[in-house]
């Protein structure tokens, strides 16, 4: 996979500040597309945030069945998932829901299902515990080219683990091109480009599909599920796969064989009081450097 | 934390869940300001139609959600504990459509009730009159036979969503006495109609109550609902069912201010401990619990007969009367439990307690529950 890198527009350029242009390109692959476009949303139960998050004494995992912690559809995935309606709504096709992790994620299935999506893979195995994400993008990987796409829907991070590195090591793995970080995704034909969301405004990013869209938070306006869809969600297709169904090498998956290790893990301390700038006449320079210090200004 | 509940259904049980996210995220963060300004939730209904939360108890032929009571009811509760005037309102709408569900001609039915179930138009419930509340027999706008229908004159009083619903169910007189009353499906907007300026309440700011003064208002023939003179068989057919919401709404508005209270007194300290660890406030926060606790009981108890098809008319009374006057006692002690900090606004413990006091005023007072519930054990 390759990526032109543009040189950085100047900034300041009226409507198109910060905007640049990219084209990635994608070795001609063909599409799986012969009506509308075959969008595939990966999404992934999450510890609700709103609640104490722990993880296993035994193995430092989280623990994801733990039936008293409400597990919740992770935030940026709504994006996600209303970004794949939209794009049905204007092109047709399909929106198919896939998610890895264990029986309980099926409530995660089931909300994606009630926004209005069509069908759901749930991937789900005793051995993919502990999978870390490298792990975890292989599993993944081998499952999308199983169930086929032409483009494949992520949120930009997950709120648990945070490591924001799914979408690029899968779309490495399935050899098609990344998209990240989008807050516009356009597709026409089998053209997509987005907005990706930069310090300084944004890129366009162009591919042809199939490809990986990373999407990031406030996107759009994600729906809430709707009554009727959720009446209808109990007849939509949700299909369960081992790791066997899907090809997957029991010995690349799992917490023995994983490439990262949680060595030690502490409750974050409570939030440390903020800076005070005292304001000896030069309060108001103080609080630009502070700004600008953190990129603010 | 969420309140538990037994619901019959997985459905029910991811239809609860949507109800708490869009509740917490469009109700719990626009209610303050709403209330203090007195302003009108613009598009929030239109959510809540799309959501499909403005048919919920109708069947699914009709374009209603196919929800038993017992879910609908939870659902409204859901509602009133971030938004009582909300929940109230929703609660209306569903008795405003009962008319047509229920006494509607197939053809009334086919027409009319697909856009009220669906929330694409919103409605209210016109019985009350200036001089008839209680007494809702003594109503005496009129709707006199003309050619081409109905000229309706008179003053309603009290009404819910006045002046903003697309349709009201009109209650008026065609006749005298208790048999010359009928029932109307009345648009929200027409020649002669006009509303009066919102009554300045108490509570319940966001939504107006008005009078509505039809002067000669000509309404087409195939408007009125049911037979001529079956007009307060209607009405009070439907105020069985509109109790048991109000119910609902009061048995939140109560949640919430019993979650607000405990969780003050879990903080609070005062002589060395947490309030809550102080026996005398702990046993008040129990009586309140308790008291929460059989509000609901009463309520889904009732609920439950009518979804079974069972009589529930009585039933319905002791749930209006024991939640509302259960929603009256916990919000008081709630601002009680706060101390000072509870007889401000800002915190929500005065708004609850405010917003408690009419729930034992509307769909018939408290009074009037204790009259029909010993007419219940004096038959
Ligand atoms: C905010 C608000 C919203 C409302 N919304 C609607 C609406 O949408 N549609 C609608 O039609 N109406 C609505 N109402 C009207 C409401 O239902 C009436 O106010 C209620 O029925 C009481 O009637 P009243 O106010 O005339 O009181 P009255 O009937 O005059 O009663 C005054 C007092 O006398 C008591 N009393 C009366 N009769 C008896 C008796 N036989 N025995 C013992 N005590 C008795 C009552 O309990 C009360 O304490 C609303 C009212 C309010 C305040």
């Amino acid at each position: 996979m390759e990526h032109a890198r543009p040189a950085r527009a100047p900034l300041g350029d009226g409507a198109r500040r910060g905007e640049r242009q990219a084209r990635v390109n994608t070795g001609g692959r063909r599409l799986t597309m012969k009506s509308g476009i075959n969008i595939v949303v990966c999404v992934k139960q999450v510890p609700d945030t709103a609640t104490v998050r722990k993880l296993r004494a035994e193995d430092s995992t989280i623990d994801r069945e733990d039936p008293n912690s409400s597990g919740v559809l992770n935030e940026l995935d709504e994006y996600a998932i209303e970004e794949g309606l939209r794009l049905k709504e204007a092109h047709g096709g399909e929106v198919t829901i896939l998610t890895m992790g264990p029986a309980k994620a099926a409530e995660t299935i089931r909300k994606a299902l009630a926004m209005g999506t069509d069908k759901a893979v749930h991937l789900m195995d005793p051995a993919l515990h502990g999978s870390d994400a490298v792990q975890t993008s292989y599993a993944m990987a081998q499952t999308l080219k199983k169930i086929g796409f032409d483009l494949v829907i992520l949120g930009s991070e997950s709120t648990d683990a945070r490591t924001g590195l799914l979408a690029a090591m899968l779309a490495e793995r399935l050899g098609v091109p990344q998209l990240s970080l989008a807050n516009k995704v356009v597709v026409d034909g089998s053209a997509i480009s987005i907005h990706r969301v930069t310090d300084y405004g944004y890129d366009r990013v162009e591919s042809s599909l199939p490809a990986v869209v990373s999407v990031v938070e406030k996107t759009n306006e994600p729906r809430y599920p709707r009554l009727k869809e959720i009446m209808a969600a109990k007849k939509k297709p949700v299909t369960t796969f081992g790791i066997a169904d899907v090809e997957i090498d029991p010995g690349r998956i799992g917490l023995a064989g994983a490439y990262t290790e949680v060595a030690e893990f502490a409750v974050a301390p409570p939030r440390a009081a903020g800076v005070v700038v005292k304001d000896e006449g030069d309060g108001g320079v103080k609080v630009a450097d502070f700004l600008t210090s953190k990129k603010f200004i | 934390m969420a309140v538990s509940r037994l619901l019959p259904s997985q459905e029910a049980e991811d239809l609860l869940d949507l109800v708490r996210d869009f509740a917490d995220k469009e109700l719990a963060s626009r209610v303050d300001e709403h209330e203090r300004t007195e302003t009108y939730p613009e598009g929030l209904f239109g959510t809540l139609g799309e959501i499909g939360l403005l048919g919920l108890p109708y069947p699914e032929e009709l374009g209603g959600g196919g929800q038993p009571y017992e879910v609908y009811l939870q659902v409204l509760e859901e509602l009133a504990a971030r938004w009582a005037a909300v929940a109230v309102a929703v609660s209306v709408h569903g008795l405003a459509c009962s008319p047509v569900a229920a006494y509607g001609t197939p053809e009334q039915v086919e027409r009319l009730l697909p856009d009220m179930l669906a929330g694409n138009v919103v409605g209210g419930y016109s019985l009350s009159e200036p001089q008839a509340g209680s007494d809702a027999a003594a109503l005496t706008c009129r709707a006199e036979k003309v050619s081409d229908g109905y000229r309706v004159t008179g003053t309603k009083a009290w009404v819910t969503h006045g002046g903003i619903a697309d349709f009201y169910a009109l209650f008026a007189r065609t006749g005298e006495g208790r048999r010359g009353v009928s029932c109307f499906l009345a648009p929200g907007h027409a020649d002669g109609l006009t509303f009066g300026r919102p009554e300045a309440k108490m509570g319940l700011h966001a939504i107006p109550t008005t009078t509505a003064h039809w002067d000669g208002v000509v309404l087409e023939a195939d408007r009125l609902i049911g037979a001529e003179g079956q007009g307060l068989e209607i009405a009070y057919s439907a105020l069985d069912a509109g109790r048991l919401g109000i119910a609902a709404c009061a048995t939140g508005l109560a949640q919430a201010a019993l979650d607000t209270a405990v969780a003050y007194a879990k903080e609070r300290t005062t002589f060395g401990k947490r309030i809550i660890d102080h026996q005398g406030l702990g046993f008040l926060l129990a009586d309140m619990a308790a008291a929460v606790g059989s509000a609901r009981a009463v309520y889904l108890d009732a609920a439950r007969r009518r979804d079974a098809g069972r009589p529930y008319s009585l039933e319905a009374s002791i749930a209006k009367l024991t939640a509302t006057d259960a929603a009256m006692k916990v919000t008081t002690d709630a601002v009680q439990v706060l101390g000072g900090y509870g007889y401000t606004r800002d915190f929500p413990v005065e708004r609850y307690m405010r917003e408690a006091k009419i729930m034992q005023i509307f769909e018939g007072t408290n009074q009037i529950q204790r009259l029909v519930i010993s007419r219940h054990l004096a038959r």
